[in-house]
């Protein structure tokens, strides 16, 4: 039998153009953090003891201590970059989702702009600003787009969708570029 | 088309799919009789004006909304949580 040896995209910049890069950066751990039923309060108080985050409100994305929160679904929160404390437990169903996502990450003046050819939201300031989590489509993949601020973009897909996603977002980088050059 | 989710805001259609007429939360009981079953399954009013219906936010958060639209106009009056709707009674 052959040996096989894992490789993945990730850590690696997958495509520059015109001032963008798409690259796929390691996130983890991501624990996903869903309430027992009328346990939001209790949950929302064990984060901030122990992460010093609030549980999120629809949409947002809130970072503290390296750490990352942000809203993915109705119920639910992620947890970014740390493993949640114990206590968590009584209040809230705790999943390790680390293995399950990919982040995409698109950086640069026009990331909006490439954006816009996949997203059926607005990712413009007004609408997503700073601190942004967005649950929506990117083509036909479920996606959730977090926006820390400036002209960043993590774009989390399932993990098996890696490369349709950086293949859809390149061509997209590309494609605005030769549109820029004619 | 839009649909206002209650917890993400005016959204495309793209990210909802349709289930059926808002009735379907009204399950009969399990030994009810055949007759509740058959209507409940398959008999369905087909109203030129106003109607409430099911849809699924799965491209969005998740949330199964009761919408409120006409069939006659289009115009998508309302959404709210199921499960909003079916605590209320």
């Amino acid at each position: 039998m052959a040996d096989l040896i894992a490789t993945s995209t990730e850590g690696r910049t997958l495509a520059e153009a015109d001032g963008l890069s798409l690259s796929q950066t390691p996130l983890t751990p991501i624990w996903a953090i869903a309430p027992y039923r009328g346990k939001a309060g209790p949950t929302s108080e064990a984060l901030a003891q122990a992460h010093g985050l609030p549980f999120p409100a629809p949409g947002a994305l809130h970072e503290a201590e390296g750490a990352r929160i942000a809203w993915s679904g109705l119920d639910q929160a992620f947890l970014l970059g740390v493993r949640p404390n114990a206590a968590l437990a009584d209040h809230a169903a705790l999943t390790d989702q680390s293995d399950a996502w990919a982040n995409l990450v698109i950086d640069g003046a026009r990331a909006r702009d490439v954006l816009a050819r996949f997203v059926p939201i607005d990712l413009s300031p007004a609408a997503c600003p700073p601190g942004s989590a967005r649950r929506t489509l990117m083509g036909h993949m479920p996606a959730l787009i977090l926006h820390p601020g400036g002209d960043r973009f993590e774009i989390l897909v399932f993990r098996s969708m890696t490369g349709t996603a950086a293949h859809d977002l390149t061509r997209a980088m590309r494609a605005l570029s030769a549109r820029a050059a004619l | 088309m839009l649909i206002p989710c209650p917890v993400c805001g005016p959204r495309d259609i793209r990210e909802f799919t349709y289930k059926g007429h808002a009735s379907y939360l009204d399950r009969p009981a399990e030994d009810a009789a055949p007759e509740a079953w058959n209507e409940h399954l398959h008999l369905r009013d087909n109203p030129a004006g106003p109607t409430r219906d099911l849809w699924y936010h799965g491209g969005g958060c998740t949330a199964w909304l009761v919408v409120e639209r006409n069939t006659a106009t289009h115009v998508i009056a309302g959404a709210r949580l199921t499960r909003e709707v079916r605590d209320a009674g």
